[in-house]
């Protein structure tokens, strides 16, 4: 099985070097890549049907192709590349940032060629600080080798690429408020349109792009679209690093065919559950999106099964929820940390979130109400979709949608003995 | 008032800014770097030097997660307290922490050793329950190791 993102990478190993990285095949894409027109590769990429790794799953060729046309709008174009996975249950962008920094530079060189952008923007989470110190090294590497800078190997291309290293928040990875912060302001999502394909950064055309999304772009280059397409065992292409996290034996992250399912992930390389414990739901996505059932664990891990199970893909990291865990506690801790990373910019987001987390406290305290449960459905509604400045809150609010649909009767009997079935004191 | 080194350093970052507003969070973590906190004075010192309102660089400052406008002590403990380290073990961790350092969740030790700081998810489920002692990751935590990590800062 073909693993290209994580090929050269070991665990608790050190990344290759720049010269390692180089011999085992490293920056071969890119005298490719400047032999063809940057269209070329927006076709490629198209052709590839990459879909974003960012969670939503947008297609990245066409991402590129709706990038307005010079002269039509104001130029420089700007290249940013989401770094920030702050969603709880996410660790997947850690592993190709600390495990092979060099590939996500030479996937920032093709991307920035292929939309023809002169600089390129890494937007990475502060405590991703070994990722930190490895990608500086690899971008000091490629402006060495004429990889990054101008006039790169000859084709008249130039590009630079910065860090910036996020104070943190959340919010900071929708990428208007990324875009915000990036500005030295707030980071407050932006309304849309425009989106920051017309207007972004200062104002100038600007496309976002997630670690994982990036990463395939070289590859995609090298080894063709029909290549891409076949890596998938499903209907949707590529590899994917999918992670599990919880009560399993051995948590971790992998890169594997898309369209794995969800049994395989936890069986085969999470390795099962914990002795004692024994499976009762998962996000499969991160925090932010609607728990499923072991029923769901033939469902392949792909953006459109897993939205026909009633979820999202999301981050792709599958978090776990054992048997000895109360589901009351497992969504109020979701809900708190939604409540507590809220920009606060919109009202039923502000207001809402923290009215769930104070009723969710009083249930899994013993003080929760029968009609508490209606106030609950009542906000999922309020902050669904459609009725906020941003995606955030509908994110917030889908693990408490589908966890009062699954585990109603937890709710009921915290309700009705007044206390949590799960404490022992 | 700012030193030549803090304003030599800003200066430097405002080289690649746009426009001098960019350059915010680079600044005020110049500062930060350098005085462990961003007082007030250091946010009316760093707003004039970026020709925004102190109050709009406030907006800023009060925003993130990682600047602190109160003093923190030599280490910041940073306990991930999200989903997945709350369900493998955080409360006693927690609780251990409370007691050992005598301080809770915004407090510092008596000996400005610690700062103890709740954070969202650490991106380190798989390592879970993880903690973050000011750059270096820690996890999976259990209960015994917690000595052990705390006696390497001093
Ligand atoms: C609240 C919120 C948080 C987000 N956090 C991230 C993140 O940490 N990393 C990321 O790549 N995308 C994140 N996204 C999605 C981005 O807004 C954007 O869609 C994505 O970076 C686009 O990349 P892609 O097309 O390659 O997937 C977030 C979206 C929302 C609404
Ligand atoms: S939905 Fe929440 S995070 Fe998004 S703009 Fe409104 S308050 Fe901010």
């Amino acid at each position: 099985m073909e693993r290209p993102l994580t090929q050269h990478i070991r665990p608790h190993a050190e990344p290759l070097s720049l010269a390692e990285y180089e011999k085992a095949g490293g920056y071969r894409s890119l005298r490719k890549a400047f032999a063809l027109t940057p269209q070329d590769i927006v076709a490629m990429v198209t052709a590839s049907n990459l879909r974003g790794r960012g969670g939503a799953g947008f297609p990245t060729g066409m991402k590129w192709g709706l990038v307005p046309a010079v002269g039509s709008v104001p130029q420089p174009r700007y290249f940013i590349v989401n770094a920030d996975e702050m969603e709880p249950g996410a660790f997947k962008d850690r592993l190709l940032l600390e495990g092979d920094p060099n590939q996500i530079i030479e996937g920032i060189i093709v991307s920035a060629y292929a939309v023809q952008t002169e600089k390129a923007f890494i937007f990475l989470r502060r405590e991703y600080s070994l990722a930190g110190k490895r990608l500086n090294k690899a971008i000091a590497g490629a402006y060495e080798k004429n990889y990054l800078g101008p006039n790169i190997l000859g084709s008249g291309f130039n590009l630079d690429i910065r860090i910036h290293s996020s104070a943190g928040r959340y919010i900071c990875g929708e990428e208007t408020a990324l875009i915000n912060a990036l500005e030295g302001k707030r980071a407050v999502p932006r309304a849309k349109p425009p989106f920051p394909l017309a207007c972004g950064l200062w104002g100038r055309p600007t496309i976002v792009n997630n670690v994982e999304t990036v990463a395939n772009i070289h590859h995609i280059v090298n080894n063709g679209p029909e290549w891409f397409k076949a890596l998938g065992v499903g209907r949707e292409s590529g590899t994917k690093i999918y992670g599990v996290s919880g009560r399993v034996k051995s948590p971790g992250a992998w890169e594997l065919p898309m369209g794995t399912t969800i049994g395989e992930l936890i069986e085969d390389h999470g390795g099962g559950m914990q002795n004692g414990y024994a499976l009762r739901g998962m996000v499969p996505g991160g925090a932010s999106t609607d728990f499923l059932l072991p029923k769901h664990l033939a469902t392949p891990m792909d953006f459109d099964s897993v939205a026909k199970a009633g979820s999202r893909m999301g981050t792709g990291t599958v978090t776990v929820l054992d048997d000895r865990t109360c589901p009351v506690g497992f969504v109020h801790n979701i809900e708190l940390f939604f409540a507590r990373e809220s920009c606060g910019w919109c009202t039923p987001c502000r207001e809402g979130l923290p009215w769930i987390v104070k009723i969710l406290h009083a249930i899994e305290n013993g003080r929760g109400e029968q009609e508490d449960l209606s106030i609950l459905e009542q906000q999922c509604r309020f902050l669904g979709p459609g009725n906020t400045f941003c995606a955030f809150a509908p994110g917030a609010v889908e693990p408490l949608q589908s966890v009062l649909k699954y585990f109603r009767e937890d709710f009921e009997r915290h309700i009705r003995e007044k206390k949590c079935p799960w404490r022992t004191s | 008032m700012l030193t030549e080194e803090e304003i030599k350093e800003i200066t430097t970052e405002l080289v690649h800014a746009e426009r001098k507003e960019a350059a915010s969070i680079e600044a005020l973590m110049v500062v930060q770097k350098r005085r462990g906190w961003v007082s007030d004075e250091s946010i009316r010192d760093i707003a004039s030097l970026l020709d925004v309102t102190p109050d709009e660089l406030d907006g800023v400052a009060t925003f993130f997660n990682h600047i602190y406008r109160k003093p923190v002590g030599r280490h910041v403990i940073a306990l991930c307290d999200s989903m997945v380290c709350w369900s493998l073990g955080y409360d006693p961790l927690l609780d251990l922490l409370r007691k050992k350092l005598g301080v809770g969740f915004g407090e510092t030790t008596q000996d400005n050793r610690f700062t103890l700081l709740p954070a969202a998810c650490l991106g380190a489920c798989d390592r879970a329950p993880a903690m973050l002692v000011d750059e270096e990751l820690h996890g999976p935590v259990t209960p015994e190791m917690v000595d052990g990590i705390l006696q390497k800062y001093k």
